[in-house]
């Protein structure tokens, strides 16, 4: 009886120095902070700890924006020779710009990093071809790929914060000297070191060569069946682990966790936060600007800048989001620079090549989903949304039929649900014709159950692709 | 005077050392003159030794140091025989299956060539380990639970091993031997197989497993509670009960109105152990081979709760095509 006494004793001792260390010393650690972001008890949530993320935050510093330029005066090609890409802007403002870049890429080696300062025209060195090139992708971002910045736009600071060489670029990893399956043993799969790329993981240490050099492999992302049972999805284990690694690389360079973007219940459900369009276009981005502005600069490089496989530095999402899900917090840094808000005329003939890169949309299952308050066939704004979104599709894509399949959940009469189900269908087809698009390539199912469960999910009306 | 204490173990019997009861003919002799030794008395039976052996001991360690061994030097080769980096990257290391591009065939032995004879090695092992087990028991009058609860184990890594592969054509679909990449792995199955958490099997065998930590810790708290009683003999007490097996019946009983028997709660604690890998194996084989994605599998069944959206809904863009 008296060890347990003496046990007992001891532990209650433990827990009250324990208690009184926390009330003596002023705790250090901030605790962690959350935000719900979905419906409770679904783990949908954001956790960040302070402590870490404060000096990440306090890393995004903006420049001031330089007071304004005269916008009459004549324009840059007017007055100087060789202005390729930045000749429609006023002279005022074209010196703006420079001065801007320069103190945003080179602020130590100054306008001697591009230019001859002998003659500021002449193209001699790599570095002016390169920041020309540099200029028309940072155009193309700011107009072409809008759905993934939401028009807050990029600046050469966005990446570069004042170092020639932005601080977060990638170079294929070369592959282990004993992959080879001529020797012995020794080959590491591509994965299982401890990479900072990936998390500390042991997934594939490299994900950006297979899915950022460009959009060729980029359906191989989606490694999940879009089917309950097999069919046709080949996808094995190892490209879930390549896509996982890439997800892995994109919540360290965003600062979030998988819920972020994706649902807790599936991960390849359309059905959760916003964010994974952007997510969505941002990847393509990624392959777009790595395909068509930095690995046609190759030649232009000098060796010592190529990697170790003789590849060009390339940009992921750690290039410019360096640590935030928001770029710079969400500061709207190109607005004040003109320069960057249109496309040139030369960079437009250069990208026209880019939806060659694109995948061919592939339409099939199920492309939308109306929700419905409980016993209304109505049309919601959501609805409007989600119906000028298929109209917009069948708009695009013009061999492509739909069709229709209304649902009701099960409170209530069983007959009037019925009804209510195919009203509701009526009226998306209605709604869907309003818009434009012809009764003949839109087709009314009946599904195979229409009564679903008591959830709001259950009162819809399904948009699939019609074979 | 020494005290009987039971929640660490306190006493310990000291007597002359057993050497077992006689082998029945044919079978070899015992190794190790048996010996007491005081520490492992602190956790166990103070007695080490003897062990038999045998043929089928023999060629299980054989073949299962052999396995290790190779996996260990694929680690070690991958780390260019740097005995430093192979302790620091121990976790992350792995002897990986050959890459999908082989299919069934015979990979190249730096292709995966040898994870596929390790992994042979040691189901051989194994299986001769199970074997062992089995004639053990036999040898002694035994009944042969032990056997078929480990066969339970053996099942799910043949199942991740070997039956699951053969059926998706496929060595790849394998798990590589490695610490970290096997909980890889693992995630990455969910994750390309619609969440397994939506399998009916893999909750089962959720159940098992908590359930069968429940039961055991119910169990041993139980018999601790009930040793000052004499309540440790639980063998005997199965066909003669006394005031221990009495005093922890009605303990239960007051508590949540049923009580195991002596005998039955070992029932509860098999089956519970055997089920977790058993129901756990099934549903690993019916992933990718039947079901491909869970989550719209358990859709389709009515099986998945639907959450009210917490956003708008929003499209899949790839169903929109890109622009640009």
């Amino acid at each position: 009886m008296s060890r347990f006494f003496k046990f007992g004793a001891a532990l209650l001792f433990g827990v009250t120095a324990l208690a009184g260390c926390e009330r003596g010393v002023p705790v250090e650690r901030p605790p962690m902070d959350s935000k719900q972001s979905g419906f409770r008890g679904t783990g949908m949530v954001q956790i960040t700890n302070p402590r870490i993320t404060a000096p990440v935050l306090a890393r995004q510093v903006v420049p001031d924006a330089a007071p304004p330029a005269a916008t009459e005066g004549p324009t840059a090609k007017q007055v100087l020779q060789n202005v390729q890409v930045l000749g429609d802007l006023s002279i005022g403002e074209f010196t703006r710009t420079m001065t801007a870049i320069t103190a945003w890429v080179a602020p130590k080696e100054g306008c001697a990093y591009c230019h001859n300062l002998a003659n500021l025209a002449e193209d001699s060195k790599y570095t002016k071809i390169v920041a020309r090139r540099m200029i028309q992708m940072t155009q193309h971002v700011n107009v072409d790929w809008k759905q993934h910045h939401n028009g807050t736009g990029v600046t050469c600071w966005t990446c570069h914060r004042g170092n020639v060489i932005p601080a977060n670029v990638w170079f294929t990893t070369p592959p282990s000297q004993r992959s080879g399956s001529n020797l012995l043993m020794g080959d590491d799969a591509g994965q299982n070191k401890a990479s900072d790329v990936v998390g500390l993981t042991s997934l594939p240490y490299d994900p950006f060569t297979p899915y950022l050099s460009d959009n060729k492999a980029i359906a191989d992302i989606r490694v999940y069946g879009s089917t309950a049972l097999p069919k046709n999805n080949r996808h094995s284990i190892k490209q879930a682990e390549h896509t996982y690694s890439l997800m892995m690389h994109m919540s360290g360079a965003l600062g979030v966790n998988c819920t972020f973007c994706h649902n807790t219940h599936s991960f390849s459900s359309w059905d959760g936060p916003v964010q994974r369009v952007n997510a969505w276009y941002g990847i393509r981005m990624v392959g777009d600007l790595n395909a068509s502005f930095l690995k046609p600069l190759t030649a232009t490089f000098p060796p010592e800048r190529l990697g170790p496989t003789g590849d060009v530095a390339k940009v992921n999402c750690l290039t410019c989001h360096q640590g935030v899900n928001k770029p710079l917090n969400g500061a709207k840094m190109a607005k004040d620079y003109p320069a960057f808000l249109t496309v040139s005329q030369q960079v437009a003939a250069s990208v026209t090549a880019a939806p060659a890169n694109a995948p061919t949309p592939d339409i099939n299952g199920v492309l939308g989903k109306v929700l419905f308050e409980s016993g209304k066939s109505a049309l919601s704004a959501q609805a409007q949304e989600v119906i000028a979104a298929a109209a917009k599709l069948l708009k695009d894509n013009a061999g492509v039929k739909i069709a229709l399949s209304g649902y009701a959940d099960k409170t209530g009469n069983p007959d009037a649900n019925l009804a209510l189900a195919k009203q509701r269908a009526i009226a998306v087809r209605d709604a869907l014709k309003a818009g434009g698009v012809a009764d003949d390539r839109i087709a009314l199912k009946k599904p195979e159950f229409v009564i679903g469960g008591a959830e709001s999910d259950a009162r819809r009306v399904e948009i699939a692709a019609a074979k | 005077m020494a005290q009987y204490q039971n929640l660490f173990t306190q006493v310990q019997v000291s007597a002359p050392v057993q050497t077992g009861v006689p082998l029945p003919p044919g079978h070899e002799e015992r190794l190790i003159k048996p010996f007491m030794w005081h520490l492992m008395g602190r956790i166990g039976n103070a007695q080490i030794g003897s062990l038999y052996l045998g043929p089928l001991g023999l060629v299980s360690i054989i073949l299962g140091t052999l396995s290790i061994n190779i996996i260990g030097f694929n680690m070690l080769a991958q780390v260019n025989w740097s005995p430093v980096q192979f302790i620091r990257q121990l976790f992350w290391l792995a002897l990986e299956p050959p890459p999908p591009a082989y299919g069934l065939h015979l990979p190249p032995m730096n292709q995966g060539g040898w994870w596929l004879l390790a992994g042979g090695l040691l189901t051989a092992s194994m299986l001769l380990w199970w074997l062992r087990t089995y004639r053990r028991a036999r040898a002694l009058g035994l009944g042969t639970h032990v056997a078929w609860a480990f066969a339970a184990a053996i099942w799910l890594f043949l199942v991740l091993g070997f039956f699951r592969p053969v059926l998706m054509g496929s060595w790849s679909e394998a798990v590589p031997f490695g610490i970290f990449p096997h909980l890889d792995w693992t995630a990455a199955f969910s994750l390309r197989y619609g969440n397994l958490f939506y399998n009916p099997f893999h909750a089962l065998s959720i159940a098992f497993l908590y359930g069968s930590t429940l039961i055991f810790a119910m169990h041993a708290a139980t018999i601790l509670a009930v040793s000052r009683f004499g309540g440790e003999r639980e063998i005997e007490q199965i066909v003669d009960r006394g005031t221990a097996t009495e005093r922890a019946a009605l303990f239960w009983r007051w508590t949540m109105g049923f009580n195991a028997t002596m005998e039955s709660l070992h029932r509860w604690g098999w089956w519970f152990a055997v089920l977790c890998p058993l129901v756990g194996g099934i549903g690993i084989l019916l992933t990718g081979t039947v079901v491909d994605n869970w989550y719209l599998w358990s859709v389709k069944h009515g099986v998945a709760p639907a959450y009210p959206a917490a956003v708008p809904l929003i499209i899949d863009p790839a169903t929109l095509g890109v622009k640009p």
